[in-house]
């Protein structure tokens, strides 16, 4: 008897609270006309950003090619006369990218970054195609001083063993300590 | 001959109104339905076509009309695009004998607000709320898809099922009011409408005319995340419409029903008789609105058991209770 | 207008009836089977008898027909592919029982003329077949009442689950 009147107080209350739902604002965010401020560790579009000297960060390792679990992300190779690499051509499709953030993770330099701009709908697939030149901004992005090459201990932007953190390499032919 | 001309344009006239007033309100349940289910959820439901998202009907049957119209392969070509017009046509026959409001004079002609006030009213719409289980029977079962067959016999068991204990809680109505036909049934209730009289059975009605809807939380045929759609999964563009008003109109069919044996009809103080009537169907499709958007689910043993054990042998007693007394009271 | 609508009727029904003989689908058997009973129903309603008309549709139409679709469906039953010829055993009893109807039809005819003039027409309202039914068959409706009675509680034996050996709850 008591598990009766159980089943129906626990039949007849839950229309009391839908009902009292009626008239509670809503939560819902009106997409186009309020947009939500995304976190800045958002995972969105993705960039290539530049050091402090206004270089290319990107050493085309295919460290983010081969993180990539979709394989979205092209590039070839390429080595200037100072012996700095970069990407020849660097693209990444958008259409097939799911945003995980594991080719940030896996970059070096820290060339490749994550963005909050989540908006990159498209109406063409080709539109999503993103080239070097869609991709690369003027900024350092998440940590601005970083230069990559000025911990390599690679002499290009300054001679080797010139860098703040660096010795003066040692030589070896010579028997003096 | 005159005569006879004038009755046939009433009736057609009648029968002109029924329609759009019932495929508009049909069409606005939608929304209302979407709405108002939205809001018990703390969202806003459709707000982009026009104001308050009220051209959002009109949208939807551009959407289905330019759809295009698939036939499975496999499928029994002829049944498959048969079923749901039958799931349609079942449902908009039985506002034939629905009353709207009390006879009316216009022009010196005595118009009663019925296309056809049947003498056998009461059977006619059992009648035809049994052929409705073909409509989705044979949709599911032509659709060649094994989620659409098991919905279909889902439904099969649970529409007649169910159909039993509505047909019998009409009965102490159908006593009450001493004849099958709905007009006299509502005039029947003119000082007290009958669910202040027969409550249990109100709630016997109402709880087997909520099976009959297919609607949550008996919506057994339908179940989303068991069978895809339902009897409908394999159903494209007007056809998959045809289905989905067919639903609708039902519930506004079965509202009127409910509204006809239990709250008096259009009997109602201060506005027009027929307002009364909207009113009311209304608020019965609120009613189902409403519990879609609290009950959860049956599982199918529950709703056998519920439909067989449970309410059947109330429905029946319940008949020879209220039968009993009425016997008892007029002989004494 | 009556007779015209009769004649057509009948002629639905009947091919109905023929059709649903015929196929090896059942159910499409089954839809032609209900086309039938609707014919059926609308004869009944022509032919002044509109609750018999309303039960017709109700109880053959929409319950024992659809039990039938809903067995059909359980055990999918497919067209069956087999040839089935015409076995002089089998089409015994087809022969049999059409010459019974036609043989009967025509000991009506012959020894009551009087009933091809047609049927006196008459309105039957449910009130008074109910009057008929419940006042001067009342034996009958009862005796059909209590073999449903047993039938029910006979299914619900037969159905029972047997607790010693722990069936389901």
């Amino acid at each position: 008897m008591r598990d009766l009147w159980r089943d129906i107080k626990g039949t007849l209350e839950p229309f009391w609270v839908t009902l009292s739902y009626i008239f509670k604002k809503p939560v819902t965010i009106q997409y186009p006309e309020q947009k939500r401020t995304p976190y800045s560790r958002y995972r969105a579009r993705i960039v290539l950003t530049r050091d402090p000297d206004g270089g290319e960060r990107c050493v085309a390792c295919y460290l983010c090619s081969a993180a990539c679990p979709v394989d979205c992300i092209s590039m070839q190779a390429a080595e200037d006369e100072n012996g700095r690499r970069y990407a020849a051509w660097f693209r990444i499709n958008f259409s097939r990218c799911i945003f995980c953030g594991l080719c940030a993770e896996a970059c070096p330099t820290m060339a490749i970054q994550m963005t909050p701009d989540y908006e990159i709908c498209n109406r063409d697939l080709l539109n999503l195609v993103h080239e070097k030149e869609d991709l690369l901004i003027d900024d350092g992005g998440k940590d601005n001083e970083y230069n990559f090459y000025r911990h390599a201990g690679i002499g290009v932007v300054n001679p080797r063993g010139g860098n703040e953190d660096e010795t003066e390499p040692e030589d070896v032919k010579s028997l003096l300590p | 001959m005159n005569d006879i001309l004038i009755t046939l344009l009433i009736i057609i006239i009648k029968l002109g109104l029924i329609f759009a007033v019932v495929l508009t309100m049909a069409a606005y349940l939608v929304l209302a339905e979407r709405k108002i289910l939205a809001r018990m959820q703390l969202r806003y439901g459709p707000n982009r076509v026009g104001p308050f998202g009220m051209f959002q009907p009109v949208a939807d049957l551009i959407k289905m009309l330019t759809k295009e119209d698939v036939c499975p392969a496999g499928a029994d070509k002829y049944l498959f695009l048969f079923a749901p017009g039958l799931a349609a046509v079942t449902a908009l026959m039985s506002l034939a004998v629905v009353p709207f409001g009390p006879t009316i004079e216009i022009f010196g002609q005595q118009v009663p607000q019925v296309v056809c006030d049947l003498n056998i009213g009461v059977l006619y719409f059992l009648g035809l709320s049994s052929l409705a289980v073909y409509g989705i029977a044979l949709g599911g079962w032509a659709s060649n898809s094994k989620y659409a067959l098991l919905a279909s016999i889902r439904g099969l068991a649970q529409l007649i099922s169910y159909e039993l204990s509505m047909g019998l809680a009409v009965v102490p109505i159908i006593m009450a009011a001493r004849s099958f036909s709905l007009t006299d049934i509502v005039m029947a209730q003119e000082s007290l409408p009958f669910v202040l009289i027969y409550p249990e059975t109100f709630l016997i009605f109402f709880v087997s005319v909520a099976a009959e809807s297919k609607r949550i939380p008996f919506d057994l045929p339908e179940a989303e995340n068991e069978l895809v759609a339902g009897f409908h999964t394999e159903y494209s563009g007007m056809r998959f419409g045809l289905f989905f008003v067919g639903e609708y109109i039902n519930m506004i069919i079965l509202g009127s029903m409910t509204t006809i044996f239990f709250l008096g009809g259009w009997h109602g103080p201060l506005l027009p008789p027929i307002f009364w009537f909207l009113f009311k169907v209304l608020g019965v499709a609120f009613v189902f609105i409403w519990m879609r958007g609290t009950m959860p689910r049956f599982r199918y043993d529950q709703l056998m058991h519920f439909g067989w054990k449970v309410l059947m042998p109330i429905a029946l007693l319940d008949v020879v209770v209220r039968g009993g007394f009425m016997v008892w009271s007029l002989g004494g | 207008m009556a007779t015209v609508l009769f004649y057509i009727l009948s002629a639905i029904a009947l091919t109905a009836t023929l059709l649903c003989v015929t196929r090896r689908n059942p159910v499409h058997a089954i839809i032609y089977l209900v086309h039938a009973f609707f014919a059926l129903a609308l004869l009944f309603y022509v032919l002044g008898a509109p609750l018999v008309a309303a039960w017709e549709v109700i109880i053959y139409a929409g319950a024992i027909m659809v039990l039938f679709m809903f067995i059909i469906m359980m055990l999918e039953l497919a067209p069956s592919q087999e040839l089935q010829g015409l076995v002089w055993s089998r089409l015994l009893p087809v022969v049999l029982l059409s010459l019974t109807v036609l043989g009967a039809t025509f000991a009506i005819i012959a020894f009551d003329p009087g009933g091809v003039d047609g049927i006196p027409v008459y309105f039957a309202t449910p009130r008074d077949f109910g009057y008929t039914l419940f006042k001067e068959y009342a034996l009958a409706v009862e005796v059909v009442s209590f073999q449903l009675l047993f039938a029910a509680v006979g299914g619900y034996y037969v159905g029972r689950t047997d607790k010693k050996k722990g069936g389901r709850k």
